[in-house]
């Protein structure tokens, strides 16, 4: 590409107006409420705790994930082994974690290691994310087919009363995804290491020119996203009190939807823990209003696909340039 | 030693290609100097040795009293994604910990304050949201922050830091150099605008074919006397000569192929062979982009040479043979399917007309010298049924037997009807274009005929007064 | 043909488009050894025609992944199964309607394809999320249309995927002079030379002339168009269609293309080497599942394959 940076602008073009810096993160929360809004018009009912408890504790493991995939995508990669995975670690929780949890929790933390080296390797020769992470998505599929040949095993009883707990007055969900969006808007957001993790997404030359060995954070990078999927697996089989291989190939797709939802960018290391959130909990949310509004659950990916596209349509409008 | 930086005979090669022919410099805390060449003569190789990005081939490199050596440098090293107290603690590990962004933004904050009174910089705001000028004023106070706890600030190299900043926003950087100076920052400064040489410089340094041809006080070297010695008369060229240039004959009557709109307005006729030139990166090549791929200007059909053979041209899994055949794939269709025969004749053919030396023509393109490449993509061009054919500085890296070929073939079609547009920043180059363009940022600012061309009107004309 | 692409990669290693031949070999060579040589052709013969299928959804996918890099269609499954209800459900089983079904599932499947690209150049955003988003409306408009029927294809499609002539199935030979056209395609037409130069470097081609959005816009169009084959054939193999048939032909499809030699970093495509891949994985099922290891070991295996093929098979750039 020719450096067009280096030709001088002849007049200095204004900073973007603010509606279309704010596009981003006021677009979700504007699609949010009008879900939500129409929700609670079509069932006063789910204006309740119970309500709220159960139409979005679907929605935890989809967070996680979603956090996970944006770890990744905040270094420009993607990930199309977070649904294997996630499923991977339902079977690990359902096999193991409740007859031998020190076998259980060793082959977890493996598998974070693993994931990790992926990073690296993906990194050190140049490889294509989407190419290595299709691959890894089979060795996931696998590996938990050999711990959990048939879905079932039980979630130790531990991660299964985690679900049934009811905080007092917020119904556990929303205080789940209050304590993500904080846990990530302050270590990756506000951090100074988030800064430089970050940066290493957005132009990993200069934060190299800058002394720091992008290689590490990368491998880092890969290394926060596998323990967010971790949480997801253990979310999801704790809801599900068992475990299965191919639980979640949908988490794959959805977690890349949540984060673009959100305000993610495919490139430039543009990433909002926030948008990310509320775009999970959007999603989940999706197939309620639609059963609703009494559309077929026949169009309910339907809808999500086409909520997708006006999206990005309507960020495309507002902020003109974004990718 | 009271030097900030010493660098004593120090060369470096790439290759066979030698980039410094043994350079002396030396910079006094306090002091400086402005760094002024053409394009190629050695400045950023002697940046990177200064700034240690790569070790000198000779020679020995210095270091004096402690302190940080930062650099701005031509493309931004910001990361676009983050906020200006965020590119900050890049550069400075001290910065983590509780309030740690405070202490950033009061930084950086602070910084632009000083050096850009009124910049009007959200602190909170992403750079990708910020226009380049702004994004230029965060990369310039950024290399002057100091933290608490870290060595002061020795050495501030600054490279073209001006192109995007308006003309107030200069005026400000360049007080502000003063006044760092002042304060006992050593500074170096590359720029095209020698006023601002001289509007802050202690001392100039004109570096010349990887060597300092003269160094003085600013108030004994003035502009004319640089721009003499910048461009000079005496470049040998070395091993072969090149045959000079056969006056041509061009017909001011025939149609007009090519018009570009510009202080100076481009206009290149059938069968001229015109230049575009000036200091590199000033919209040369974005004009003949443009040309290309929008037909802006153009009123027939075009086909490019492309300097940048990795980026721009070459065609890396194929052979020599598909890599030329590839803008003229009419030519060898016989029906539905493309005849090998027919593509191999063609390909011989070239082969022959540019003299391309390889083994075979189904050879990989990327195992061919570079110059033997080059051919390639020139063959690629001329054979295309096109009226008017681009050059983008093909003659990089190219070795003089072959750019002597490549002149007369250029010549020969030209004088067969056919168009060139050419963009070189060689003299040698341009003395086969019936007349030049000289581009300054981004639009052709003066027009040079043959008759009239030298380095010295080129330079002139290159670097704003 | 006597202008052979270049060699550099032969003379260094083998063409990529080998690698999926030299494992399916192995493991075909293996097995026979555990076996005592039993039953081979048979084993041969079975993978072969379940190769058909995702030679057809692959070969779309190629076209896709050499227009550059990036470009990938994640379409497919759900091309795969409207496309066959839609011709399912056209025909109602009567054999004299075999054309319009055929002429159905292409239109169908290359005007998705058409859709997927334009979402790619209208939003401006990575294929990958482009054809996500149209195959979940895709996938919906399945579900509606096809719901709970269940078709019977014309007896005539069910008869002719199994129809042999001479030991030897038709449908087989068929797809291998489809890959023959689509090997000269490729290699020896404007169309395929425009396709394979932009994959190689989107701006040399663009600024040696080549009309960059038409020909990848043409890709796409393909790439529908082989997974509405798919779908077409596939329900007449298995007596309909079914909503979950294409499911395993997302993953299957890039892993195909791949290891058959299409270069992620694109310009590198082969249309004969997809067969290898093909014929690889279908000998791993039937290996996997005659002893017993089942799916995990299958699944390892061919996501270990596609590792080590990317790792050794991309050229380091900088």
């Amino acid at each position: 590409m020719t450096a067009v940076t280096d030709v001088p602008t002849a007049a200095t073009p204004a900073r973007k107006p603010a509606l279309a810096r704010l596009a981003p993160i006021l677009l979700p929360i504007a699609i949010l409420v009008v879900i939500l809004g129409i929700v609670f018009w079509m069932r006063p009912i789910a204006m309740s705790y119970f309500g709220l408890t159960l139409m979005l504790k679907l929605s935890v493991p989809l967070i996680f994930a979603a956090l996970s995939q944006m770890l990744i995508i905040s270094q420009g990669d993607l990930d199309l082994s977070t649904g294997a995975y996630v499923g991977f670690v339902t079977c690990v929780s359902a096999v193991y974690l409740g007859s031998d949890p020190a076998l259980g929790w060793a082959i977890i933390a493996g598998s974070v290691v693993l994931q990790g080296l992926v990073g690296l390797f993906t990194w050190l020769r140049r490889l294509p994310s989407i190419v290595v992470t299709l691959g890894m998505s089979f060795v996931w599929l696998g590996l938990a087919l050999f711990v959990l040949p048939t879905p079932g095993g039980q979630a130790p009883n531990w991660l299964t009363a985690i679900p049934q707990w009811r905080p007092p007055y917020v119904p556990l969900p929303i205080v789940v995804a209050i304590l993500a969006i904080l846990v990530f808007e302050v270590t990756l957001m506000r951090s100074a290491a988030g800064a430089v993790l970050r940066g290493a997404g957005g132009n990993p030359a200069a934060v190299t020119r800058a002394g720091w060995s992008v290689a590490g954070l990368r491998t880092a990078a890969y290394v926060l996203a596998a323990i967010c999927a971790v949480f997801s697996g253990l979310a999801l089989s704790a809801l599900t009190t068992s475990g299965a291989p191919n639980i979640a190939p949908a988490y794959t797709l959805l977690s890349i939807a949540s984060v673009i939802l959100g305000g993610g960018a495919f490139i430039g290391g543009i990433v909002s823990p926030f948008g990310t959130v509320i775009g999970a909990v959007t999603l989940t949310l999706v197939s309620s209003v639609l059963t609703f509004v009494n559309v077929p659950s026949v169009w309910q990916i339907g809808a999500q696909g086409a909520l997708l596209v006006v999206v990005l349509l309507a960020r495309g409008l507002v902020s003109g340039d974004r990718t | 030693m009271d030097k900030v930086i010493a660098l004593t005979a120090v060369t470096k090669a790439f290759g066979p290609v030698r980039a410094l022919g043994g350079v002396d410099f030396a910079i006094a805390p306090g002091e400086v100097v402005g760094l002024v060449g053409h394009n190629g003569a050695g400045k950023s190789t002697m940046v990177n040795i200064m700034m240690g990005t790569f070790p000198p081939t000779e020679g020995r490199v210095e270091r004096g009293a402690a302190g940080e050596i930062r650099c701005v440098f031509q493309e931004l090293s910001l990361c676009l994604n983050l906020d200006a107290a965020e590119n900050t603690r890049l550069i400075h590990r001290s910065l983590r910990g509780l309030g740690w962004r405070r202490r950033a933004r009061a930084m950086i904050a602070g910084r632009l304050d000083a050096i850009f009174p009124g910049h009007g910089i959200p602190p909170e705001a992403k750079l990708s949201d910020l226009p380049i000028g702004q994004r230029q004023m965060v990369e310039i106070a950024r290399a002057f922050t100091a933290a608490e706890g870290e060595g002061p600030l020795a050495m501030v190299i600054l490279d073209e830091p001006t192109s995007a900043l308006g003309e107030e926003a200069t005026q400000q950087f360049l007080a502000y150099v003063r006044k760092a100076a002042g304060e006992g920052v050593a500074i170096v400064l590359i720029t095209h605008r020698l006023n601002e040489i001289y509007a802050v410089s202690h001392r100039i340094v004109v570096m010349k074919d990887g060597r300092s041809v003269a160094e003085g006080p600013s108030a004994e070297l003035p502009k004319e006397r640089l721009v003499e010695l910048m461009g000079g008369h005496a470049v040998p060229v070395e091993g072969e000569d090149i045959p000079a240039v056969a006056t041509r004959k061009t017909d001011p009557n025939a149609p007009v192929m090519v018009t570009l709109p510009g202080a100076v307005p481009v206009e290149a006729r059938k069968g001229d062979i015109i230049g575009f030139t000036g200091l590199d990166g000033h919209g040369q090549r974005e004009a003949l982009v443009a040309i290309q791929t929008e037909g802006r200007g153009a009123k027939a059909a075009t086909a490019f040479v492309a300097g940048d053979r990795q980026a721009d041209g070459v065609l890396p899994v194929w052979s020599i043979a598909q890599n030329l055949t590839i803008s003229c794939l009419a030519t060898i269709r016989r029906g539905a399917f493309l005849s090998p025969a027919a593509e191999r004749a063609f390909a011989e053919e070239w082969r022959e007309r540019i003299g391309i030396r390889m083994r075979d023509i189904d050879q990989p393109l990327t195992e061919l010298s570079g110059g033997n490449q080059q051919k390639v993509l020139f063959a690629r061009a001329l054979a295309a049924p096109a009226p008017i054919v681009l050059l983008d500085d093909p003659m990089r890296g190219v070795d003089v037997g072959t750019k002597a070929e490549v002149y007369q073939t250029i010549r020969n079609e030209a004088d067969a009807g056919r168009t060139f547009v050419w963009f070189s920043t060689e003299l040698e180059e341009l003395e086969n274009c019936d007349r030049v363009y000289v581009f300054r940022e981004g639009a052709p600012v003066a027009c040079i005929p043959r008759e009239a061309l030298s380095q010295d009107a080129i330079i002139a004309a290159s670097f704003q007064s | 043909m006597s202008v052979a692409p270049a060699r550099a990669a032969r003379r260094l290693s083998l063409p990529p488009s080998a690698y999926g031949f030299i494992a399916a070999a192995l493991l075909w060579g293996g097995t026979m050894l555990l076996s005592d040589g039993r039953g081979g052709i048979e084993m041969l013969s079975v993978a072969l025609s379940f190769s058909i299928f995702s030679v057809a959804v692959g070969t779309g996918q190629m076209f896709v992944i050499a227009s550059g890099p990036g470009n990938i269609d994640l379409s497919c499954p759900a091309v795969i199964t409207l496309c066959a209800y839609v011709s399912m459900n056209l025909m109602g089983g009567a054999d004299g309607m075999l054309p319009v079904g055929l002429i159905a599932a292409l239109v169908l499947g290359g005007v998705i394809g058409l859709v997927n690209y334009g979402l790619v150049r209208a939003l401006k955003i990575p294929p990958i999320i482009a054809t996500l988003a149209a195959s979940f409306v895709v996938t919906s408009l399945a579900m509606w249309y096809g719901g709970e029927s269940t078709v019977r294809p014309p007896q005539a499609l069910s008869d002719f995927m199994i129809w042999r002539v001479g030991g030897v199935q038709v449908a087989l030979i068929l797809a291998l002079i489809g890959s023959g056209v689509v090997h000269l395609v490729l290699h020896r037409t404007v169309y395929g030379r425009s396709l394979l130069a932009l994959g190689q470097n989107a701006r040399a081609a663009q600024l040696a002339g080549i009309r960059v959005g038409f020909v990848r816009m043409t890709a796409y169009a393909v790439s529908g168009m082989m997974a509405g084959l798919c779908g077409f054939l596939l329900a007449g193999f298995t007596g309909g269609a079914a909503l979950n048939m294409g499911e395993a032909y997302l993953m299957e499809s890039v892993a195909v293309a791949v290891l058959g030699g299409t270069s992620v970093a694109g310009g590198r495509a082969s249309a004969f080497g997809i067969w290898g891949a093909a014929l690889f994985l279908s000998l791993l099922v039937t290996l996997l599942n005659s002893t017993g290891l089942g799916a995990g070991a299958r699944y390892l295996f061919t996501g270990l394959t596609i590792l080590v093929v990317i790792f050794f098979a991309t050229e380091r750039r900088k």
